[in-house]
C-alpha cells in the first residue's frame, strides 16, 4: 500500500527531517510540503492525502488547530502532531482532535510506528 | 537581516536557527509546565541578525515599564546572553505560579529572587542545551543572575570592546494559560558566534539530508 503524505511545517530543516525518516521507512511514499496551514490547505483541495503531519508552532493557524479542522473534514485523513512541545495539555489537545502525537524531533521508529497505526485503522475501515 | 553583516546566514541557515529556537522553547516550556502545573504559551521564534543597537531599541520599544529579567551567559564554541524578561508588576504572579497560591506574601517576597532564578534557570538551561546537543557542541552556562531595569539595560552589560557590533537576536513572547503572567524569552549571540554558528548549521543541515 502507497500512502500520499503531506508534510507540514513552517521549518525547512524540521521538513527536511521527517522527509529523511520518510525515506527510510517508505521511500517510495508520495509527498507534498506545505510552510502553513493554507498552503497544505491549497494541496489537500487538489488531491485528498492519506496522511498529515503537521508542525504544532506555525505562523497562521496551529498544528492542533488545523488537525481538528482536517480531520472534521474527512476523518479518513490520518493526522499526526510534530512538537518539542510535549505539555500534557498539547497532547490532550492533539488526541481530543483525533490526531497522535509524536516528539519532535521525530525518530524514524516514531513515525514508523505512527504509520503502521494509519494503515491498520485504514484496513479496518474499509473491511 | 541588516547588508553589514560580514558572514551573512544563508535562508536556509536562519531556518535552522529558528527551529533550533523553537525546539529549545518548546522543551523548556515543558519543563516550566511540570512545574507551574499549567500550561504555557508561546509564540512563533524571531530571528534576527541586527546591530546591537537595534536589538536594545527593540526591546526597549516592546517595554518602557520596569522589567526583571533573569539571565545567563554562555560561553564555548557559541557566546552570549539568553534572557527570561517580564515586566516587574508580575513578577510576584510568577513567583505564586512556582510556589503556589497558600503562602503569605512576606514569604513570597522572601522567595522571589530564589524563584525567579530557579524559574530562569529551568527555562534558559533546557532551551541552551537543545541548541547546543542538536549542534552536537558543549556550552558554559553561567549561573542564573536576576536584575532588575529596564529593557534597553539588559544587553548592554557586555564587557569586552572588541565584541562586533552586530548580534544574532532571538525573540519568543509566553504567557501561561489562566495567570496573568507573561513574558519573552531573548537571546544575543554575539557576533565573533557567527562564522562558527555558521558552520555547526551548516554541519546540521547536512546530517539531516
Amino acid at each position: 500500500v502507497k500512502c500520499k503524505v503531506l508534510i507540514v511545517d513552517d521549518s525547512k530543516l524540521a521538513r527536511m527531517a521527517v522527509v529523511k525518516a520518510l525515506n527510510a521507512l517508505h521511500p517510495d511514499w508520495p509527498r507534498l510540503e506545505a510552510g502553513n496551514a493554507d498552503e497544505a490547505l491549497e494541496h489537500i483541495n487538489q488531491e485528498l492525502p492519506d496522511i498529515v503531519l503537521l508542525d504544532f508552532n506555525m505562523p497562521g493557524r496551529d498544528g492542533l488547530t488545523f488537525a481538528a479542522e482536517l480531520r472534521q473534514r474527512d476523518p479518513r485523513i490520518a493526522v499526526a502532531v510534530i512538537s518539542a512541545n510535549r505539555q500534557v495539555e498539547v497532547i490532550d489537545r492533539a488526541q481530543a482532535a483525533g490526531a497522535a502525537f509524536l516528539a519532535k524531533p521525530v525518530t524514524e521508529q516514531a513515525l514508523g510506528d505512527f504509520f503502521e497505526n494509519a494503515l491498520k485503522q485504514r484496513q479496518g475501515a474499509t473491511s | 537581516v541588516t547588508g553589514s553583516v560580514a558572514v551573512a546566514l544563508s535562508e536556509l541557515e536562519l531556518d535552522a536557527m529558528t527551529e533550533l529556537v523553537n525546539l529549545g522553547v518548546s522543551n523548556a516550556a515543558s519543563s516550566l509546565r511540570e512545574l507551574v502545573r499549567e500550561e504555557i504559551l508561546l509564540s512563533v521564534p524571531k530571528v534576527v541578525v541586527v546591530t546591537r543597537k537595534e536589538a536594545i531599541a527593540n526591546l526597549g520599544e516592546r517595554d518602557s515599564k520596569p522589567l526583571v529579567a533573569v539571565h545567563q551567559d554562555f560561553d564555548g564554541d557559541l557566546r552570549g546572553r539568553a534572557l527570561l524578561i517580564f515586566p516587574e508588576a508580575k513578577s510576584m504572579e510568577l513567583v505564586r505560579a512556582i510556589v503556589g497560591n497558600d503562602l503569605s506574601l512576606e514569604d513570597i517576597m522572601e522567595l522571589e529572587q530564589e524563584a525567579l532564578a530557579e524559574t530562569g534557570n529551568i527555562l534558559l538551561n533546557a532551551c541552551l542545551a537543545t541548541i547546543a546537543n542538536t549542534l552536537q557542541r558543549t556550552l558554559r552556562i553561567s549561573l542564573p543572575e536576576v536584575v532588575h531595569g529596564l529593557g534597553t539595560e539588559f544587553f548592554d552589560l557586555t564587557q569586552s570592546p572588541n565584541l562586533g557590533d552586530s548580534v544574532i537576536f532571538i525573540y519568543i513572547n509566553f504567557s501561561f494559560r489562566s495567570r496573568d503572567v507573561q513574558g519573552y524569552i531573548a537571546m544575543l549571540l554575539d557576533l565573533p558566534s557567527l562564522a562558527m554558528l555558521k558552520s555547526l548549521l551548516g554541519a546540521l543541515i547536512e546530517r539531516t539530508q
